[in-house]
């Protein structure tokens, strides 16, 4: 009874979808006027209703104008088994406040009233999402403006249906893809993929250390580009200007989480976005002190 | 009955009916919609989309783990087809576990209850009291033939944690242990124990302290260490293929029984009960009958105050699907998904989910499942250790509780075999205080 792996079963039946059905998204024009600036992305995590609902909205909606090119809004779970322990706190704030997943895609219907450009994608677990309803959660999503989705515990092997469903909806699925990934499972994961890919900078959970890996990243993301035409952006463990411009030079995107996370727990909103702003002024400058 | 019952679960990790048509016993799937309807009804063109609701297992983690968790099915299927891996555990199952443990006549508690025969199937006789050593051992050397050298466990009352500190120690391994702040109060001998083998101790402060935190931060350790580590999971559940493997190492209870039976009584049981928190004690006894339809199977889970209190841990009863620790199953869970606390008297018990092949059993009607409360556990330690001269763990007496009603309910010439899981030399300051105060406060 010698079981085939799952890897083996899915490069069987998964067949890559070559054409995106969201090349006119608001993610693909994001990235393409990024491109056209020669710029990298700056994506901030924050969580949805942390510390409280208020204060949540408030941060979200000044995030664009401090330098944030797309938002990955966090929907709490109380057992994040791959995230460190800001965001872990950060959910626990959130929950304690009343946040629900409701009120998360309701953040982004508001948001989406007075920014109709910034890209939003919603990062979780899927307890929640399956709890609440999965193609209830999907439509809802979809109609409140909501552009992609990180699901940080669906692996392709368990995520086709749902992946066809969001993509119906014109909804992103942003594939993760880790260092231990092997090349042999590129296709599949890339194959579920729309919008952009994540690539995480090392194992660990999210925010575990400072991150001065850029140039180990370089060769793995030459080999990521080579096999999709999607954006790649990285993330895990960027704490400061200088690590991101780091990035910003070898990848289309830098996401930061953790530390937004933490600056806005220790000195409130406005301290957050002014990170935001140091960050996407490192961001802006780093191919330009390049060439 | 059909012996497809066996052979789960399937190739993607997923315990699900494999007979067109129902469950072999012929019994109707409760949750259809969730359950038998998806499967069943066949669509092959999806590949492997639908089964989020198709069954209960899987694979639910994060990607950095994908690749590491295949790795180990592979090494562990060519292990398990590999005669010298089975003759290696088998030899030290036996000069080092004690194995094959023995089935027990508890004449005193029999005549107690008045009723049916009650045997014990002693796994508190092992090395380091428990069934727990059983997995413990058969995945520490895999990990050895994998070539890692660090090994990692959660532990709630510590009887996981001292089995993996312990063949850490025969294997010449490094062992680091995550246990929740809670339970290493309530648990203090198990962790000096693991002290002194060697282990590091990592108190979990997160969340709610207990052993679902004490997972959690297992799985993050893990996944910043993928290299050097392999995570020792101390139950049926996690990704696959650990429900699977775990039962594989756990199945010598359940083979060891019904020779053991055979051979004094030539006859098999009537009844099994065992108690489930993950439900790796209870998998191990009922795998090897799983295919006697004769044979009933019953998992106790722990009611802790009562399922009507919302206090306790008993997620077959009380709980509803979901995903959790990279695995779909039975869990407590509130109205948003959110994983709600546990509660049982018993550490090893206070888990908010199952595995995944309980969640099964339970849904096809091939097992079926109790509650059993803190004070009835209790009441079942005091009468075995005066009865039977038997301290059995907290976990263990949820089981021997109910063993007791069915017991007395039932004829002399029915056979119940209770899986005496472990020994309650670890709970003796929970004991004191409750069954005698005034012993507590001296």
């Amino acid at each position: 009874m010698s079981a085939p792996s799952l890897t083996t079963e899915m490069s069987k039946t998964d067949t890559p979808n070559p054409v995106s059905p969201n090349a006119d998204s608001r993610l693909a024009r994001r990235f393409a006027a990024l491109k056209a600036a020669d710029r990298a992305a700056l994506v901030t995590y924050v969580m949805a209703g942390d510390p409280d609902p208020s204060a949540s909205r408030d941060l979200l909606a000044r995030l664009p104008a401090a330098g944030a090119d797309i938002i990955e809004l966090g929907m709490l779970f109380s057992d994040p088994m791959a995230d460190g322990v800001a965001i872990q706190r950060a959910g626990q704030r959130a929950l304690a406040n009343g946040q629900t997943l409701a009120l998360t895609l309701e953040m982004v219907r508001d948001f989406r009233q007075r920014d109709d450009d910034t890209p939003i994608v919603l990062m979780g677990y899927l307890n929640p999402l399956q709890r609440f309803g999965e193609d209830r959660f999907l439509q809802a999503a979809a109609e409140a403006g909501v552009d992609g989705l990180i699901l940080v515990d669906l692996p392709p092997e368990h995520g086709a249906a749902m992946t066809a469903r969001a993509r119906d909806l014109g909804l992103a699925r942003i594939p993760l893809v880790a260092p231990t990934t092997p090349p042999g499972r590129l296709p599949a994961l890339l194959a579920q993929g729309d919008g952009f890919v994540y690539r995480i900078a090392f194992n660990g959970v999210t925010g575990s250390r400072r991150l001065d890996i850029a140039a180990e990243l370089d060769s793995a993301l030459d080999a990521l580009k080579r096999q999709s035409p999607l954006p790649v952006a990285v993330g895990f463990g960027v704490r400061d200007g200088g690590t991101a411009a780091a990035i910003a030079r070898i990848a289309d995107a830098v996401v930061v989480g953790s530390a937004l996370v933490e600056r806005l727990a220790a000195a409130g909103v406005d301290a957050a976005l002014e990170l935001t702003r140091e960050l996407a002024e490192s961001i802006q400058g780093a191919r330009r002190g390049e060439s | 009955m059909n012996s497809t019952l066996k052979t789960l679960p399937d190739h993607n990790g997923f315990f699900v009916p494999a007979v067109p048509g129902g469950h072999p016993s012929g019994r109707r799937c409760r949750d259809v919609k969730n359950f038998s309807r998806k499967f069943l009804g066949g669509s092959p063109g999806d590949g492997h989309g639908t089964q989020l609701n198709r069954g209960y297992g899987g694979r639910y983690v994060a990607e950095t783990l994908m690749p590491l968790i295949g790795e180990i099915e592979a090494a562990y299927d060519d292990a398990r087809a590999d005669p010298a891996f089975q003759a290696r555990l088998h030899e030290l199952q036996r000069d080092y576990v004690g194995r094959a443990t023995p089935l027990y006549f508890a004449e005193r508690l029999t005549e107690h209850f008045g009723g049916a025969q009650i045997y014990l199937k002693r796994e508190d006789l092992n090395h380091t009291g428990a069934h727990k050593i059983n997995n413990a051992l058969g995945q520490a050397l895999l990990a050895q033939r994998m070539g890692r050298q660090r090994l990692i466990a959660e532990t709630g009352a510590g009887m996981h944690g001292v089995a993996v500190a312990t063949v850490a120690a025969r294997l010449g391994l490094g062992c680091v242990v995550y246990m929740g702040a809670t339970d290493i109060e309530r648990q203090q001998p198990n962790v000096q124990r693991m002290r002194l083998l060697g282990a590091e101790i990592v108190p979990v402060h997160s969340g709610t302290a207990t052993l679902k935190d004490a997972m959690n931060e297992a799985l993050r350790d893990w996944v910043a260490n993928v290299d050097d580590t392999f995570y020792i999971i101390g139950t049926v559940a996690g990704p696959a293929p650990y429900p699977r493997m775990v039962r594989d190492f756990q199945a010598v209870i359940g083979v060891e029984t019904r020779e053991q039976l055979l051979a004094t009584q030539g006859r098999l049981p009537d009844t099994l009960v065992a108690c489930v928190g993950g439900g790796s004690n209870a998998m191990g006894l009922f795998h090897a009958f799983l295919d006697d339809a004769a044979v009933t199977l019953v998992g106790v889970e722990a009611a802790g105050e009562g399922l009507e209190s919302g206090r306790h841990a008993a997620s077959l009863n009380g709980g509803e699907p979901g995903i959790l620790h990279g695995n779909r199953t039975y869990l407590l869970q509130d109205g948003d998904g959110q994983i709600r606390d546990a509660h049982s008297i018993s550490a090893g018990l206070d888990y908010p989910g199952v595995g995944p092949e309980h969640a099964y059993l339970h849904d096809s009607g091939r097992a079926s499942y109790v509650a059993v409360t803190d004070d009835e556990a209790l009441e079942a330690v005091g009468l075995c250790c005066r009865l039977e001269g038997i301290l059995p763990a907290l976990e263990s007496a949820h089981a021997l509780y109910h063993a007791g009603q069915l017991a007395a309910a039932q004829g002399p010439d029915q056979v119940i075999v209770v899986c005496l899981s472990g020994r309650g030399d670890k709970d003796m300051d929970t004991i004191t205080r409750h069954l005698m105060p005034e012993e507590a406060q001296a």
